[in-house]
């Protein structure tokens, strides 16, 4: 299915969780978080949070910032 | 004199944000220099921004330092309340440096989303430092909703200017009974002296350090302007006079 990732379009096979998608993404998934479609997914939400063809993904992380 | 600040006690009444610096090596160092023990990060996509293709988290670990999220970028209370709550859920801290930015140019911030946003926190038991005009009523307001700090800017975010109210920045003071953290617009380590001399319980900047020519004397110079002009608030400063009051004495002057 196919899925927006950081603005930028990524294809999961069907079925994939929000911590399989993580995991593709990031080795060590400390200091993450992520929202689908908008919403805030806590971490401890991922392994049971399915994603579907068409969600809105951001994978966030820490950032220099003042 | 210990500072407290949301429940916490630091030694360091200077808060470093990490935006600016040209390289981890460098903000490390300068970090390091400025004895600060709460530092700033963002919430940034994996990969994208400076500092979030990693290293920062364990860079900040090395120093000992607390970490202190911001809402930087969003626009609305709803925008920054869901990333308070992101970074709340990466950063495992209900600790969050409110920003509402309200205006492109100046980067001030929206009072009115800002009190929106911060009274949503707070009753969602976060710990609430929001960055807020240096308008007193406004700061009164973050306060009365249960804000642990008001953090007024100085001048704009980034801009150097520094403090371009004082009376204001002392109205705060007097108005809120939570710390007052003067934040935004120091350029030099006489500006984090003045906010410190007015009142103010801290100082948080950030480019004036991670942009300076040497990042490190320049955090070297704001540890020691802050505890300086926290030392000169407290030490009862001599009257200003329209003319001169010799300190030597008179009595014993020799005829020539």
């Amino acid at each position: 299915m196919e899925l927006t990732v950081n603005g930028a379009g990524r294809s999961v096979p069907a079925g994939a969780s929000v911590a399989d998608l993580v995991g593709d993404i990031v080795p060590h998934p400390r200091g993450v978080a992520v929202a689908v479609n908008g919403e805030v997914v806590p971490r401890t939400g991922w392994p049971t949070r399915a994603l579907r063809d068409g969600d809105r993904v951001e994978v966030l992380t820490a950032a220099q910032g003042g | 004199m210990p500072f407290e600040l949301g429940g916490e006690t630091f030694t360091s009444r200077l808060i470093l944000g990490t935006g600016g610096a040209a390289n981890l090596h460098v903000l490390e160092q300068a970090i390091r220099a400025s004895g600060t023990e709460l530092v700033t990060v963002a919430l940034r996509r994996v990969g994208t921004a400076p500092g979030s293709t990693g290293g920062l988290l364990e860079l900040l670990d090395r120093c000992g330092v607390r970490l202190l999220p911001n809402t930087a970028g969003c626009h609305t209370a709803t925008e920054a309340v869901k990333v308070a709550r992101l970074a709340r859920d990466a950063f495992d801290t209900d600790w969050v440096k409110l920003e509402v930015i309200g205006d492109e140019r100046t980067l001030l911030p929206d009072g009115v989303e800002l009190l929106r946003a911060a009274e949503e926190l707070v009753a969602d038991g976060f710990t609430v430092l929001p960055y807020t005009s240096d308008d007193p009523v406004l700061a009164r307001r973050l306060a009365d909703v249960g804000c642990a700090a008001v953090m007024p800017a100085g001048s704009p975010i980034g801009s150097g200017l520094g403090v371009g109210n004082p009376h204001h920045i002392r109205l705060i003071r007097q108005g809120v009974d939570v710390p007052v953290i003067l934040d935004a617009g120091i350029g030099t380590a006489s500006d984090a002296a003045l906010a410190m001399e007015l009142g103010c319980d801290g100082v948080l900047l950030a480019s004036a350090v991670t942009r300076a020519a040497d990042p490190v004397a320049m955090a070297t110079a704001m540890r020691y302007a802050v505890e300086a002009g926290r030392l000169a608030a407290g030490a009862g400063r001599i009257e200003r006079r329209f003319h001169a009051l010799a300190s030597t004495p008179d009595e014993g002057r020799p005829e020539l």
